[in-house]
Protein backbone atom coordinates (compact mmCIF):
# COMPACT_ATOMS: atom_id res chain seq x y z
CA UNK A 1 0.00 0.00 0.00
CA UNK A 2 3.10 2.56 0.75
CA UNK A 3 3.74 2.04 -2.78
CA UNK A 4 0.73 3.40 -4.52
CA UNK A 5 0.93 6.33 -1.44
CA UNK A 6 4.30 7.50 -2.69
CA UNK A 7 3.09 7.56 -6.42
CA UNK A 8 0.25 9.42 -5.88
CA UNK A 9 2.69 11.67 -4.08
CA UNK A 10 4.93 11.58 -7.15
CA UNK A 11 1.94 12.54 -9.59
CA UNK A 12 1.01 15.52 -6.66
CA UNK A 13 4.70 16.66 -6.68
CA UNK A 14 4.04 17.29 -10.62
CA UNK A 15 0.71 19.31 -10.15
CA UNK A 16 2.21 21.60 -7.92
CA UNK A 17 4.94 22.13 -10.36
CA UNK A 18 2.37 22.50 -13.56
CA UNK A 19 0.54 25.13 -11.00
CA UNK A 20 2.96 27.09 -9.27
CA UNK A 21 5.99 27.52 -11.87
CA UNK A 22 6.17 30.80 -14.38
CA UNK A 23 8.79 28.73 -16.51
CA UNK A 24 7.86 26.68 -20.11
CA UNK A 25 10.51 24.44 -19.48
CA UNK A 26 9.43 23.95 -16.11
CA UNK A 27 6.36 22.83 -17.05
CA UNK A 28 7.00 20.63 -19.46
CA UNK A 29 9.36 18.62 -16.80
CA UNK A 30 6.78 18.59 -14.36
CA UNK A 31 4.37 17.31 -17.11
CA UNK A 32 6.38 14.51 -17.97
CA UNK A 33 6.92 13.77 -14.10
CA UNK A 34 3.13 13.77 -13.84
CA UNK A 35 3.43 11.00 -16.87
CA UNK A 36 5.85 8.64 -14.75
CA UNK A 37 4.07 8.31 -11.85
CA UNK A 38 1.22 7.12 -14.21
CA UNK A 39 2.48 4.25 -15.95
CA UNK A 40 4.27 3.45 -12.59
CA UNK A 41 0.68 3.27 -11.26
CA UNK A 42 -0.61 1.25 -14.02
CA UNK A 43 2.65 -1.54 -13.56
CA UNK A 44 1.76 -1.78 -9.72
CA UNK A 45 -1.63 -2.69 -10.43
CA UNK A 46 -0.10 -5.63 -12.72
CA UNK A 47 2.60 -7.20 -10.40
CA UNK A 48 1.48 -10.20 -8.47
CA UNK A 49 3.73 -12.07 -5.73
CA UNK A 50 6.04 -14.75 -7.33
CA UNK A 51 5.16 -14.20 -10.59
CA UNK A 52 7.44 -14.68 -13.54
CA UNK A 53 7.73 -11.66 -16.23
CA UNK A 54 4.92 -12.69 -19.02
CA UNK A 55 7.10 -14.92 -21.64
CA UNK A 56 5.79 -18.36 -22.18
CA UNK A 57 8.67 -21.01 -21.93
CA UNK A 58 7.20 -23.93 -23.98
CA UNK A 59 9.71 -26.14 -22.43
CA UNK A 60 8.80 -25.20 -18.75
CA UNK A 61 5.29 -24.24 -18.24
CA UNK A 62 5.25 -21.66 -15.24
CA UNK A 63 1.78 -21.08 -13.78
CA UNK A 64 1.92 -17.69 -12.22
CA UNK A 65 2.94 -14.62 -14.46
CA UNK A 66 2.66 -11.01 -13.89
CA UNK A 67 -0.57 -9.42 -15.39
CA UNK A 68 0.44 -8.46 -19.18
CA UNK A 69 -2.64 -6.15 -20.07
CA UNK A 70 -1.17 -2.87 -17.97
CA UNK A 71 2.21 -3.84 -19.35
CA UNK A 72 1.03 -3.89 -22.85
CA UNK A 73 -0.98 -0.28 -22.52
CA UNK A 74 1.83 1.10 -20.66
CA UNK A 75 4.17 0.22 -23.71
CA UNK A 76 2.56 2.25 -26.40
CA UNK A 77 1.78 5.03 -23.71
CA UNK A 78 5.16 5.72 -23.07
CA UNK A 79 5.96 6.31 -27.23
CA UNK A 80 3.17 8.66 -27.40
CA UNK A 81 4.41 10.43 -24.68
CA UNK A 82 7.99 11.15 -26.10
CA UNK A 83 6.09 12.33 -29.46
CA UNK A 84 4.18 14.47 -27.28
CA UNK A 85 6.88 15.73 -24.91
CA UNK A 86 8.79 16.79 -28.39
CA UNK A 87 5.86 18.46 -29.62
CA UNK A 88 5.25 20.44 -26.89
CA UNK A 89 9.25 21.58 -26.99
CA UNK A 90 8.88 22.59 -30.36
CA UNK A 91 6.08 25.09 -28.98
CA UNK A 92 8.25 26.35 -26.33
CA UNK A 93 11.24 26.61 -28.85
CA UNK A 94 8.98 28.61 -30.83
CA UNK A 95 7.78 31.05 -28.29
CA UNK A 96 11.41 31.50 -27.41
CA UNK A 97 12.47 32.95 -31.01
CA UNK A 98 10.17 34.61 -30.55
CA UNK A 99 9.37 36.69 -27.50
CA UNK A 100 12.99 35.92 -26.15
CA UNK A 101 11.84 34.64 -22.61
CA UNK A 102 10.37 31.37 -20.91
CA UNK A 103 8.25 33.42 -18.92
CA UNK A 104 4.74 32.71 -19.21
CA UNK A 105 3.67 35.74 -17.11
CA UNK A 106 6.14 38.34 -19.41
CA UNK A 107 4.81 36.54 -22.94
CA UNK A 108 0.90 37.40 -21.63
CA UNK A 109 2.10 41.12 -20.97
CA UNK A 110 3.99 41.37 -24.34
CA UNK A 111 1.04 40.39 -26.50
CA UNK A 112 -2.52 41.39 -24.72
CA UNK B 1 25.61 22.04 -36.12
CA UNK B 2 29.61 20.69 -36.61
CA UNK B 3 30.56 17.52 -36.07
CA UNK B 4 32.34 16.54 -32.64
CA UNK B 5 35.92 15.42 -32.23
CA UNK B 6 37.80 12.51 -34.30
CA UNK B 7 37.34 10.15 -31.11
CA UNK B 8 33.77 11.05 -30.93
CA UNK B 9 33.97 9.99 -34.84
CA UNK B 10 35.56 6.77 -34.59
CA UNK B 11 33.51 5.55 -31.76
CA UNK B 12 30.33 6.29 -33.65
CA UNK B 13 31.67 4.45 -36.34
CA UNK B 14 32.34 1.38 -34.35
CA UNK B 15 29.27 1.58 -32.16
CA UNK B 16 26.33 2.42 -34.54
CA UNK B 17 25.73 -0.18 -36.61
CA UNK B 18 25.86 -2.78 -33.62
CA UNK B 19 23.14 -0.44 -32.28
CA UNK B 20 21.08 -0.85 -35.55
CA UNK B 21 21.67 -4.48 -35.36
CA UNK B 22 20.41 -4.57 -31.73
CA UNK B 23 17.08 -2.67 -32.82
CA UNK B 24 16.63 -5.34 -35.24
CA UNK B 25 17.05 -8.35 -33.18
CA UNK B 26 14.77 -6.42 -30.84
CA UNK B 27 12.19 -6.29 -33.82
CA UNK B 28 11.93 -9.60 -35.29
CA UNK B 29 12.29 -11.50 -32.10
CA UNK B 30 9.38 -9.32 -30.81
CA UNK B 31 7.08 -12.27 -30.01
CA UNK B 32 10.01 -14.59 -28.57
CA UNK B 33 11.64 -12.21 -26.27
CA UNK B 34 10.73 -8.91 -24.71
CA UNK B 35 10.81 -6.19 -26.90
CA UNK B 36 8.50 -5.46 -30.11
CA UNK B 37 8.23 -3.00 -32.36
CA UNK B 38 7.73 -0.25 -30.09
CA UNK B 39 11.03 -1.07 -28.57
CA UNK B 40 12.94 -1.41 -31.63
CA UNK B 41 12.11 1.28 -33.20
CA UNK B 42 13.06 3.68 -31.13
CA UNK B 43 16.09 1.62 -30.20
CA UNK B 44 16.98 2.35 -34.56
CA UNK B 45 16.23 5.75 -34.12
CA UNK B 46 18.64 6.14 -31.68
CA UNK B 47 21.47 5.17 -33.37
CA UNK B 48 20.41 6.96 -35.94
CA UNK B 49 20.59 10.30 -33.82
CA UNK B 50 23.86 9.03 -32.40
CA UNK B 51 25.42 9.28 -35.79
CA UNK B 52 23.95 12.74 -36.63
CA UNK B 53 24.73 13.95 -33.15
CA UNK B 54 28.62 12.54 -33.79
CA UNK B 55 28.83 14.17 -37.56
CA UNK B 56 26.99 17.22 -37.63
CA UNK B 57 24.17 18.23 -39.44
CA UNK B 58 26.59 18.57 -42.61
CA UNK B 59 26.97 15.26 -43.02
CA UNK B 60 22.95 14.89 -43.54
CA UNK B 61 23.27 17.23 -46.46
CA UNK B 62 21.35 19.26 -44.67
CA UNK B 63 22.53 22.46 -47.11
CA UNK B 64 21.43 26.09 -46.25
CA UNK B 65 19.32 25.80 -49.72
CA UNK B 66 15.53 26.11 -49.33
CA UNK B 67 14.54 23.74 -52.04
CA UNK B 68 16.68 20.82 -50.70
CA UNK B 69 15.44 21.21 -47.32
CA UNK B 70 11.81 21.43 -47.90
CA UNK B 71 12.07 18.54 -50.43
CA UNK B 72 13.88 16.31 -47.75
CA UNK B 73 11.29 17.16 -45.31
CA UNK B 74 8.55 16.60 -47.73
CA UNK B 75 9.63 13.51 -48.64
CA UNK B 76 9.96 12.13 -44.60
CA UNK B 77 6.45 13.49 -44.28
CA UNK B 78 5.38 11.59 -47.21
CA UNK B 79 7.28 8.23 -46.26
CA UNK B 80 5.96 8.21 -42.74
CA UNK B 81 1.88 8.39 -43.96
CA UNK B 82 2.80 5.86 -46.59
CA UNK B 83 4.31 3.68 -43.95
CA UNK B 84 1.56 4.28 -41.62
CA UNK B 85 -0.99 3.64 -44.16
CA UNK B 86 0.69 0.63 -45.64
CA UNK B 87 0.23 -1.05 -42.16
CA UNK B 88 -2.97 0.13 -41.56
CA UNK B 89 -4.26 -0.88 -44.72
CA UNK B 90 -2.33 -4.59 -44.43
CA UNK B 91 -3.66 -4.64 -40.54
CA UNK B 92 -7.40 -3.93 -40.61
CA UNK B 93 -8.31 -6.54 -42.72
CA UNK B 94 -6.61 -8.82 -40.87
CA UNK B 95 -7.39 -7.81 -36.93
CA UNK B 96 -9.57 -10.38 -35.78
CA UNK B 97 -8.40 -13.58 -37.88
CA UNK B 98 -4.99 -14.28 -37.57
CA UNK B 99 -4.99 -15.98 -41.22
CA UNK B 100 -1.05 -17.34 -41.83
CA UNK B 101 -0.24 -20.70 -39.74
CA UNK B 102 0.45 -20.50 -35.86
CA UNK B 103 3.28 -22.64 -36.19
CA UNK B 104 5.33 -24.39 -32.96
CA UNK B 105 5.54 -21.63 -29.82
CA UNK B 106 8.78 -20.47 -29.65
CA UNK B 107 10.52 -20.71 -33.27
CA UNK B 108 11.30 -17.63 -35.00
CA UNK B 109 8.57 -18.07 -37.72
CA UNK B 110 5.48 -18.60 -35.45
CA UNK B 111 2.33 -16.87 -34.72
CA UNK B 112 0.87 -15.74 -37.76
CA UNK B 113 0.92 -11.72 -38.89
CA UNK B 114 2.21 -11.04 -35.70
CA UNK B 115 5.47 -10.64 -36.25
CA UNK B 116 4.67 -8.26 -39.44
CA UNK B 117 2.94 -6.08 -37.34
CA UNK B 118 6.27 -5.72 -35.22
CA UNK B 119 8.12 -4.63 -37.81
CA UNK B 120 5.44 -2.31 -39.82
CA UNK B 121 5.25 -0.42 -36.50
CA UNK B 122 8.93 -0.30 -35.56
CA UNK B 123 9.60 1.20 -39.10
CA UNK B 124 7.16 4.08 -38.12
CA UNK B 125 7.78 4.55 -35.03
CA UNK B 126 11.82 5.24 -36.10
CA UNK B 127 10.83 6.98 -38.75
CA UNK B 128 8.38 9.47 -36.78
CA UNK B 129 10.99 9.80 -33.58
CA UNK B 130 14.05 10.82 -36.47
CA UNK B 131 12.22 12.96 -37.98
CA UNK B 132 11.01 14.80 -34.55
CA UNK B 133 14.59 15.05 -34.63
CA UNK B 134 15.63 15.86 -37.70
CA UNK B 135 13.07 18.91 -38.35
CA UNK B 136 15.03 20.18 -34.62
CA UNK B 137 18.29 20.62 -35.80
CA UNK B 138 17.00 21.74 -39.59
CA UNK B 139 15.15 24.37 -37.45
CA UNK B 140 17.83 25.40 -35.40
CA UNK B 141 19.88 25.44 -38.63
CA UNK B 142 18.20 27.64 -40.58
CA UNK B 143 16.49 30.15 -38.31
CA UNK B 144 18.09 33.51 -38.25
CA UNK B 145 19.38 34.58 -34.46
CA UNK C 1 8.91 -5.65 -2.81
CA UNK C 2 6.53 -2.95 -1.45
CA UNK C 3 9.36 -1.18 0.85
CA UNK C 4 11.83 -1.24 -2.25
CA UNK C 5 9.94 0.17 -4.76
CA UNK C 6 8.67 2.88 -1.90
CA UNK C 7 12.30 3.77 -1.21
CA UNK C 8 12.89 4.25 -4.97
CA UNK C 9 10.24 6.21 -5.85
CA UNK C 10 10.86 7.95 -2.61
CA UNK C 11 14.14 9.00 -4.67
CA UNK C 12 12.07 9.81 -7.64
CA UNK C 13 9.97 12.46 -5.63
CA UNK C 14 13.31 14.04 -4.35
CA UNK C 15 14.70 14.51 -7.71
CA UNK C 16 11.39 15.81 -8.65
CA UNK C 17 11.42 18.53 -6.22
CA UNK C 18 14.95 19.45 -7.28
CA UNK C 19 14.19 19.59 -10.98
CA UNK C 20 10.86 21.80 -10.17
CA UNK C 21 13.39 24.23 -7.76
CA UNK C 22 16.88 23.92 -9.64
CA UNK C 23 17.96 27.59 -10.90
CA UNK C 24 19.76 26.54 -13.61
CA UNK C 25 17.35 25.28 -16.16
CA UNK C 26 19.79 22.48 -17.23
CA UNK C 27 20.45 20.96 -13.98
CA UNK C 28 16.49 21.19 -13.66
CA UNK C 29 16.21 18.93 -17.48
CA UNK C 30 19.06 16.59 -16.12
CA UNK C 31 16.93 16.35 -12.54
CA UNK C 32 14.39 15.18 -14.66
CA UNK C 33 16.40 11.81 -16.04
CA UNK C 34 17.08 11.14 -12.57
CA UNK C 35 12.96 10.46 -12.53
CA UNK C 36 13.28 8.45 -15.63
CA UNK C 37 16.24 6.33 -15.11
CA UNK C 38 14.44 5.29 -11.57
CA UNK C 39 11.39 4.54 -13.54
CA UNK C 40 13.56 1.78 -15.56
CA UNK C 41 14.77 0.44 -12.31
CA UNK C 42 10.86 0.19 -10.36
CA UNK C 43 10.17 -1.63 -14.54
CA UNK C 44 12.90 -4.22 -13.98
CA UNK C 45 11.73 -4.78 -10.13
CA UNK C 46 7.98 -5.46 -11.26
CA UNK C 47 9.21 -7.78 -13.67
CA UNK C 48 8.18 -5.76 -17.07
CA UNK C 49 11.40 -5.98 -19.14
CA UNK C 50 9.51 -4.63 -21.99
CA UNK C 51 8.64 -1.57 -20.49
CA UNK C 52 12.61 -1.10 -18.94
CA UNK C 53 13.83 -1.42 -22.87
CA UNK C 54 11.35 1.17 -23.95
CA UNK C 55 11.97 3.33 -21.16
CA UNK C 56 15.46 3.36 -21.14
CA UNK C 57 15.80 4.53 -24.47
CA UNK C 58 13.08 6.89 -24.48
CA UNK C 59 13.92 8.67 -21.67
CA UNK C 60 18.03 9.31 -23.20
CA UNK C 61 15.89 10.69 -26.48
CA UNK C 62 13.64 12.74 -24.01
CA UNK C 63 16.78 14.55 -22.36
CA UNK C 64 18.42 14.72 -25.72
CA UNK C 65 15.33 16.84 -26.85
CA UNK C 66 14.95 18.97 -24.13
CA UNK C 67 18.52 19.70 -23.42
CA UNK C 68 19.17 20.61 -26.97
CA UNK C 69 15.99 22.82 -26.22
CA UNK C 70 17.53 24.45 -22.94
CA UNK C 71 21.22 25.38 -24.86
CA UNK C 72 20.02 27.61 -27.53
CA UNK C 73 18.23 29.82 -24.98
CA UNK C 74 19.82 31.75 -21.80
CA UNK C 75 19.51 28.78 -19.33
CA UNK C 76 18.91 31.04 -16.46
CA UNK C 77 15.54 31.08 -14.89
CA UNK C 78 14.50 34.53 -14.39
CA UNK C 79 13.59 35.39 -10.71
CA UNK C 80 10.56 37.69 -9.38
CA UNK C 81 9.14 38.31 -6.50
CA UNK C 82 5.68 36.59 -5.67
CA UNK C 83 2.48 38.46 -5.68
CA UNK C 84 -0.82 38.76 -5.79
CA UNK C 85 -1.31 36.71 -8.97
CA UNK C 86 1.04 34.04 -7.80
CA UNK C 87 -0.85 33.76 -4.33
CA UNK C 88 -3.65 33.05 -6.20
CA UNK C 89 -2.68 30.07 -7.84
CA UNK C 90 -0.69 28.49 -5.46
CA UNK C 91 -3.96 28.60 -2.57
CA UNK C 92 -5.70 27.22 -6.28
CA UNK C 93 -2.86 24.65 -6.19
CA UNK C 94 -3.52 23.24 -2.62
CA UNK C 95 -7.09 23.47 -2.94
CA UNK C 96 -7.09 20.99 -6.06
CA UNK C 97 -4.50 18.74 -3.98
CA UNK C 98 -6.78 18.39 -1.00
CA UNK C 99 -9.78 17.48 -3.63
CA UNK C 100 -7.62 14.88 -5.13
CA UNK C 101 -5.93 13.64 -1.99
CA UNK C 102 -9.59 13.12 -0.67
CA UNK C 103 -10.71 11.16 -3.85
CA UNK C 104 -7.68 9.17 -3.70
CA UNK C 105 -8.39 8.05 -0.29
CA UNK C 106 -11.86 6.97 -0.91
CA UNK C 107 -10.68 5.31 -4.05
CA UNK C 108 -7.50 3.20 -2.32
CA UNK C 109 -9.93 1.43 -0.99
CA UNK C 110 -11.05 -0.55 -3.57
CA UNK C 111 -7.63 -1.07 -4.75
CA UNK C 112 -6.33 -4.98 -4.42
CA UNK C 113 -3.26 -4.81 -1.90
CA UNK C 114 0.46 -4.70 -4.00
CA UNK C 115 1.27 -8.11 -5.28
CA UNK C 116 -2.37 -9.74 -4.79
CA UNK C 117 -3.47 -8.62 -8.33
CA UNK C 118 -7.12 -10.18 -9.23
CA UNK C 119 -8.29 -8.57 -12.51
CA UNK C 120 -10.49 -10.99 -13.77
CA UNK C 121 -9.32 -9.87 -17.66
CA UNK C 122 -6.00 -10.87 -16.87
CA UNK C 123 -7.14 -14.06 -16.44
CA UNK C 124 -8.72 -15.15 -19.78
CA UNK C 125 -5.59 -13.59 -21.51
CA UNK C 126 -2.95 -15.30 -19.68
CA UNK C 127 -4.50 -18.71 -20.02
CA UNK C 128 -3.56 -20.41 -23.64
CA UNK C 129 -2.85 -17.29 -24.88
CA UNK C 130 0.04 -18.66 -26.30
CA UNK C 131 -2.07 -21.28 -28.43
CA UNK C 132 -4.49 -18.62 -29.39
CA UNK C 133 -1.88 -16.36 -30.73
CA UNK C 134 1.09 -18.21 -31.39
CA UNK C 135 3.60 -15.64 -29.76
CA UNK C 136 5.55 -16.57 -26.60
CA UNK C 137 5.73 -13.30 -25.19
CA UNK C 138 2.11 -12.28 -24.06
CA UNK C 139 2.62 -8.93 -24.11
CA UNK C 140 3.13 -8.90 -28.01
CA UNK C 141 0.24 -10.84 -28.20
CA UNK C 142 -1.98 -8.40 -25.90
CA UNK C 143 -0.99 -5.53 -27.92
CA UNK C 144 -1.31 -6.72 -31.54
CA UNK C 145 -3.94 -8.88 -31.52
CA UNK C 146 -6.10 -8.79 -28.67
CA UNK C 147 -5.63 -5.29 -28.54
CA UNK C 148 -5.36 -4.49 -32.36
CA UNK C 149 -7.80 -1.47 -32.51
CA UNK C 150 -5.05 0.27 -29.80
CA UNK C 151 -2.32 0.13 -31.20
CA UNK C 152 -3.69 1.23 -34.22
CA UNK C 153 -5.07 4.35 -32.27
CA UNK C 154 -1.79 4.98 -30.90
CA UNK C 155 0.06 4.67 -33.91
CA UNK C 156 -2.28 7.28 -35.05
CA UNK C 157 -2.03 9.64 -32.34
CA UNK C 158 1.99 9.08 -33.08
CA UNK C 159 1.88 10.08 -36.66
CA UNK C 160 -0.56 13.04 -35.58
CA UNK C 161 1.98 14.36 -33.02
CA UNK C 162 4.79 14.09 -36.03
CA UNK C 163 2.60 16.04 -38.45
CA UNK C 164 2.46 18.81 -35.17
CA UNK C 165 5.69 18.85 -35.16
CA UNK C 166 6.47 19.76 -38.40
CA UNK C 167 3.98 22.22 -38.78
CA UNK C 168 5.22 24.14 -36.11
CA UNK C 169 8.60 24.41 -37.15
CA UNK C 170 8.27 25.30 -40.57
CA UNK C 171 9.82 28.17 -41.34
CA UNK C 172 8.79 28.85 -45.14
CA UNK C 173 5.30 29.56 -46.37
CA UNK C 174 4.44 31.97 -43.06
CA UNK C 175 3.84 35.65 -44.70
Amino acid sequence: MIAYIMCFILFLVGLYGVITRRNLVKIAVSLSIMEISTFLFFALIGYVDGGVAPIVDPADPVKVYVDPLPQALVLTAIVIGLATTAMLMAIIIRLYRKYKTFDIREIKNLRG
Amino acid sequence: MKGMTIIVKKTTQLIAGMIFMYGIYIIVHGHLTPGGGFAGGVIVAGSFILVTLAYGGDFLKLVKEESGTTIIESLATIMVILIATAGFLFGTRVFFNNFLPKGVVGQLVSAGVLPLYNIFVGTEVAASIFIIFLSLIIFKEESPK
Amino acid sequence: MDLAISVIVGFMILGALYAIHAKDLLSSVIACGIVGYSLVICFLLLKAPDLAIVQIVVDTITLIIMVAVVLDSSREESYSKPDTQGYITAITGLLIIVILLYFFAVSIQTLDVLGKSSLRMAEYYIEGAAQKTGSANLVTGVVFDFRGYDTMGEAVVLVTAVLGVLTILRLKGKK
